[in-house]
């Protein structure tokens, strides 16, 4: 594989595209709150998703407290699980990981990772992120209405969602769905900018091939999650005037409690249609930005280049495609027509091949490469062990007749923690540690980074594994309690204990992680100009952090694609993009030759 | 199928990229059309999925057809026109005519502004039938589909408004206007189209919606 | 190196632990053996590869793990390699596909002579129908269910009149013979489980779900709701015992039949009927329904 450098150019012609202007905040009101600076926005999306996403880990205590000492906290009620299952679930999708993959890590990588100065909409990104803050703080308010908030699940199916027999009928579902609607409206302004800017916004010599994946997976995320959500917008606003107005959208007769209701005629079959036409899509819009920083975070601490960059752009593009035609297989044993099966079981399993040539290369990446274990690039290899597993469960849940007997049991909340919890976190930390020198400056205390991996990993895997196991028993899932059964066993509850004493013993890590960032930037010691020597442009800043603009008087100009780690016959091991070639400095013949 | 090749490239050989980059970009159009065109899939993806809703609930017990106000004809009239409006406006900004954009727009905002008002007024009407009801499905579907693209109208309204007042302010048609008034134009077009379909295959006949599947096999 | 330790921990662990784990599926009582069959290739299949790719990792940290002076090879794809994998991993999901599908066929061909037995869900509890000595299953509409007519079955219909229904008790199936459940459910969705069956189901109101299979093995085994629907959502259990036909047929006797509670019920008067009311005016009543003055269905 002969390397060389593009001898041609060196020095690049002049723009021909004029330079946009940059909005100048002008008081200190319009440059850290409402900012238009994507960075700024960045940090403000994260902050509000790992806020809100607290709050959905202390609901996971509460649940995993019921669970493992059933009739103990006399404080938790049913209706009490119910409502901490759903708003859980619905926070950790939606307002956590959503929101701090697109708006958080989208908003911050993009500009800088494409060459450009800022977002190409400024003022609609900014409107996009006080929507959404709005969206979470509706959300939030559920909390406090009478009847508290929606126990309908995450995936807030009618009938159930909007009648009596469910906790938080009152207030808690109508907020749950305005809050929906304010998410999509608000994520949809966002997602227009990330796109548009990916398209049009690139430096000079930034051709699509050379973009770093990182950047391809939050695209194509983006371009899913716009046409997604709507399916989600349709059903969301259909319920809604279903619970206020009383229309029949997907009300069928009912009988509730003996009192018939005057609902007749609509198809629930059909929100659920709606729900996971956006629902699967939903989980590659969390997981395809995870494997795009995974990829490049592998490569940047293997110091090789990410192993078959073409394969993996296609891949990205293939399973967004695909995911659109996969979406029934949450619905097997819904009642929809058995004959959908063949069709949605064989495009399930089809999107496997490309999710496994993915997986192959981050493991190839690692193959004949020099690998620093770096805290990033550890929870890299714990995202590839918990995806690796979530991703064969789900050739169990998506086979369908395998799925039969362990549909709505804990085997499906094992799998999507796995493979949608779990790992994608697991990216976010791995990225939050490999971005924190360029955000902040400093670098974070190893030390404490490592305790942070390994009790999470660790008690991740504990956490989750024995859970698929007691679906196999048969547990159903978004039960309070299983009480006396005829097949599941004593030992079971000794299970239990175990998952929440290590649940909450790796809720604890994440306070010591939480310590760590927040201690470290002011006290972290300071990381210098690129300290991963990375490659990529967001390295390559004119200051650290990078200031409003980005790039100081010059635009960037990129000479190569986003992998040049050990390139051969030069002296570093890696080649910044933006490294004019005659300024790349070959090897010293002597040192190669005692290789 | 330049993006095409644009993706099969081999980024780690030697490119003269640098050169070619601005000269090709992955689609060439100013940034903020670009946005609006992929604004506008997302729409279409909305009112798609909503007419294939309104096809399934079809399928269900208890469907009855909706009313069809005739007056829905003559709100279709006027969006047309609104739309026409706009299109001289388009034509006027690109012959750098200020006069013919200014003309352009308030015949466009006159006429768009009367379809949302026969809009309420075929509501009112629905409304005061006798036996009118909520839980009748395609009513409701009638009021949620034409809220919808009239929410759509409003937001374009928006636009419009800002345009107009530039458009005022200016002596001469420059760059940036022409840009605004044919993003207004293209808008006005696409929501136009959509209430075409919308008013063809749901709102002017019971059968518009049944005939079509049974062409595509699907009844 | 602790890294590759505890990958190889990790995997072997994981091999040991689905090994040893008293936590398994309950022993079957129904046909659904090929469900069993088809989850244990899935198992063999997936597991052969989750070890490979595990060792392989913990092989690489080992390997190259960051020593100074070393380089790492600069290889940007190799085809051949990757059309390799792509082969296999195909090869791969062809061999879980087939037998999922080849099962699923089955599972979703319903036998001829299979004979058909109702389940309906409600908030929350399961009740029972069964055909009486003429083998088929009466008419219902939700729109008839009153508080003595809880099945909404059609007071007309000549074919309900000998259906035994079952409320509040358990349920008693024949063993050895071909089963359509059908289901209904008056209110919101729920999810006819049994755990030893192996099969489930939603059962959708406004529409009639079904799903079948044989029992094999006499017992008594837990009926659960496997769709979250509402607050007691958990507290819907139910029973039902697998007998002998000789014993089903005895027990079935003993049942009364849908004519008995409604003679029972309204001595003399006709069966009040519920049909269409209530409807057509949901504008006007809204949605304004609570219901907090009704006696709480949890007991704990
Ligand atoms: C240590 C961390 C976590 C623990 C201990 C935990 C625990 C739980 C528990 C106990 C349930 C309820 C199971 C049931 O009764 O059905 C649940 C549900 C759920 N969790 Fe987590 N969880 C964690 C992290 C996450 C993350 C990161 C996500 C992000 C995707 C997530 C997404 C969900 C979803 C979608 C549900 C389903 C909610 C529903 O059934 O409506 N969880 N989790
Ligand atoms: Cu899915
Ligand atoms: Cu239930």
């Amino acid at each position: 594989m002969a390397y060389a450098e593009p001898a041609v150019v060196d020095h690049a012609p002049p723009a021909e595209v004029p330079e946009v202007e940059l909005y100048h905040a002008k008081t200190w009101l319009t440059k850290y709150v409402f900012s238009q600076d994507a960075k700024v926005i960045a940090i403000q999306y994260s902050l509000t998703a790992i806020a809100i996403g607290l709050v959905a880990l202390v609901l996971s205590w509460l649940m995993r407290l019921q669970l493992g000492f059933p009739a103990t906290f006399s404080f938790i009620e049913p209706a009490d699980y119910y409502q901490y299952v759903t708003m859980h679930g619905m926070i950790m999708v939606i307002y956590l990981l959503t929101a701090l993959f697109l708006g958080g890590f989208g908003n911050y990588l993009i500009p800088l990772m494409v060459g450009a100065r800022d977002m190409v909409f400024p003022y609609v990104n900014m409107l996009s992120y006080w929507i959404y803050l709005l969206a979470v703080l509706v959300l939030a308010a559920s909390f406090f209405t009478p009847g508290g908030p929606s126990g309908a699940g995450w995936t807030l199916y009618p009938p159930q969602s909007i009648l009596s027999g469910t906790p938080g009928q009152e207030w808690g579902i109508i907020l749950m769905l305005v809050s929906l609607m304010l998410f999509i409206i608000g994520f949809t302004m966002g997602g227009l900018n990330y796109v548009v800017t990916v398209l049009q916004a690139r430096a000079r010599g930034m051709t699509l091939m050379r973009l770093p994946l990182t950047v391809w997976g939050i695209f194509v995320a983006t371009i899913l999650a716009l046409l997604a959500f709507p399916a989600l917008f349709v059903a969301v606003v259909m319920s809604l005037l279903d619970r206020t107005v009383g229309t029949s959208f997907f009300m069928p007769h009912i009988v509730e409690m003996g009192e018939q209701l005057p609902y007749g005629g609509g198809s629930p079959i059909l929100f659920q249609h709606l729900f996971w036409f956006f629902g699967h899509p939903e989980v590659y819009i969390v997981a395809l930005p995870a494997f795009g920083i995974v990829s490049d975070l592998i490569s940047t601490h293997a110091r090789r280049n990410i192993f078959g960059y073409r394969m993996m752009v296609w891949a990205i593009i293939a399973i967004g495609g695909l995911s659109f035609v996969v979406w029934a297989h949450h619905m097997y044993v819904s009642g929809m027509n058995p004959y959908f099966g063949f069709f949605f079981a064989t495009s399930t399993l089809v999107i496997a091949i490309p999710t496994a040539i993915k997986l192959y290369n981050w493991v190839l990446t690692l193959w004949r490469g020099n690998i620093h274990f770096t805290v990033p690039m550890l929870f890299c290899i714990a995202f590839i062990v918990t995806f690796l597993n979530g991703g064969i469960t789900g050739l169990f849940l998506g086979n369908v007749s395998v799925d039969v007997p362990l549909s709505d049991t804990m085997f499906v909340v094992a799998h999507f923690h796995m493979v949608m919890g779990v790992a994608p976190i697991f990216v976010i930390f791995a990225a939050i540690y490999h971005w924190y020198p360029l955000i902040s400056g400093r670098m974070f205390n190893q030390a404490l980074g490592l305790f942070h991996f390994w009790v999470t990993f660790i008690g991740a895997y504990l956490i989750f594994l024995p859970l698929h196991y007691l679906g196999f028993v048969g547990v159903p899932r978004r039960y309070f309690e299983i009480g006396e059964t005829g097949f599941v066993p004593e030992s079971a509850a000794t299970l239990n204990e175990f998952i929440t004493v290590v649940a909450l013993i790796v809720g604890f890590a994440q306070v010591v992680f939480m310590a760590n960032l927040a201690w470290s930037v002011f006290r972290g010691r300071v990381a210098g100009r690129n300290p991963w020597r990375a490659v990529t442009l967001e390295w390559q800043t004119a200051e650290v952090p990078p200031g409003h603009g980005n790039w100081g008087p010059t635009l960037p100009v990129v000479y190569r694609w986003a992998y040049a780690y050990s390139v051969p016959g030069v002296e570093d091991d890696f080649v910044p993009q933006n490294l004019p070639p005659s300024q790349v400095k070959a090897a010293d013949p002597s040192a190669r030759a005692a290789e | 199928m330049d993006l095409l090749r644009q993706i099969t490239e081999k980024p780690w050989l030697p490119q003269d990229a640098v050169e070619r980059l601005h000269a090709e970009r992955a689609i060439a159009a100013p940034a903020a059309k670009i946005g609006l065109r992929f604004f506008l899939a997302v729409v279409s993806v909305l009112f798609l999925l909503l007419i294939i809703a309104y096809a399934e609930r079809m399928r269900f017990e208890a469907w009855r057809p909706g009313p069809q106000p005739v007056l829905l004809w003559l709100n279709t009239a006027l969006l047309i026109l609104g739309s026409v409006g706009l299109q001289w406006a388009r034509v006027a900004a690109n012959r750098r005519q200020i006069d013919g954009v200014r003309k352009g727009l308030m015949i466009g905002g006159f006429f768009t502004l009367a379809f949302l008002a026969g809009q309420i007024a075929a509501w009112r009407q629905l409304s005061g039938i006798p036996f009118f009801n909520m839980a009748s499905p395609a009513i409701a579907f009638f009021y949620l589909i034409t809220a919808l693209h009239g929410v759509h109208i409003v937001g374009g309204l928006v636009a419009w408004g800002r345009a107009t007042a530039r458009v005022w302010r200016a002596s001469a048609v420059a760059r940036p206007l022409q840009g605004s008034v044919d993003l207004c134009a293209l808008y006005w077009h696409f929501l136009l189209l959509v209430w075409l379909v919308l008013f063809g295959l749901l709102f002017s006949g019971n059968g518009n919606i049944d005939l079509l599947l049974a062409l595509c096999g699907f009844r | 190196m602790l890294v590759a330790v505890v990958l190889v921990v990790i995997a072997v662990g994981t091999v040991v632990f689905h090994v040893v784990s008293p936590w398994w599926w309950t022993p079957i009582a129904s046909n659904w053996h090929i469900i069993d069959d088809a989850t244990l290739v899935t198992f063999w299949i997936t597991g052969v590869a989750y070890v490979a790719v595990i060792l392989f990792m913990a092989y690489c940290a080992v390997r190259f793990r960051y020593r100074k002076g070393r380089r790492a090879a600069y290889e940007p794809e190799n085809k051949r390699l990757e059309w390799w994998l792509t082969g296999l991993t195909s090869l791969g999901v062809i061999g879980l596909l087939t037998p999922g599908l080849i099962v699923w066929n089955e599972f979703v061909t319903v036998p001829d002579d299979a004979a058909e037995f109702e389940v309906v869900g409600r908030q929350w509890q399961w009740s029972y129908r069964l055909p009486g000595k003429d083998g088929v299953l009466g008419a219902s509409d939700p729109r008839l269910i009153t508080g003595d007519n809880t099945f909404g079955l059609d007071p007309n219909d000549p074919r309900g009149q000998d259906d035994v229904l079952i409320e509040g008790d358990d349920l008693h199936l024949p063993i050895g013979r071909p089963l359509k459940v059908l289901m209904r459910s008056a209110d919101v969705i729920h999810d006819f489980y049994v755990p030893h069956f192996r099969a489930k189901m939603d059962i959708i109101p406004g529409m009639v779900t079904y799903f079948w299979f044989t029992p094999t093995r006499t017992g008594t085994f837990d009926i659960l709701c496997a769709e979250l629907c509402g607050v007691g959502h958990h507290t819907m259990r139910g029973m039902v015992v697998v007998e002998a036909d000789t014993d089903y047929q005895e027990w079935l006797q003993g049942q009364s039949t849908f004519a008995d509670l409604m003679a029972r019920a309204a001595p003399g008067d006709a069966v009040k009927l519920a049909a269409d009311e209530g409807r057509g005016d949901a504008a006007a009543n809204g949605n304004t329904r609570s219901g907090s003055d009704r006696p709480s269905p949890i007991n704990r």
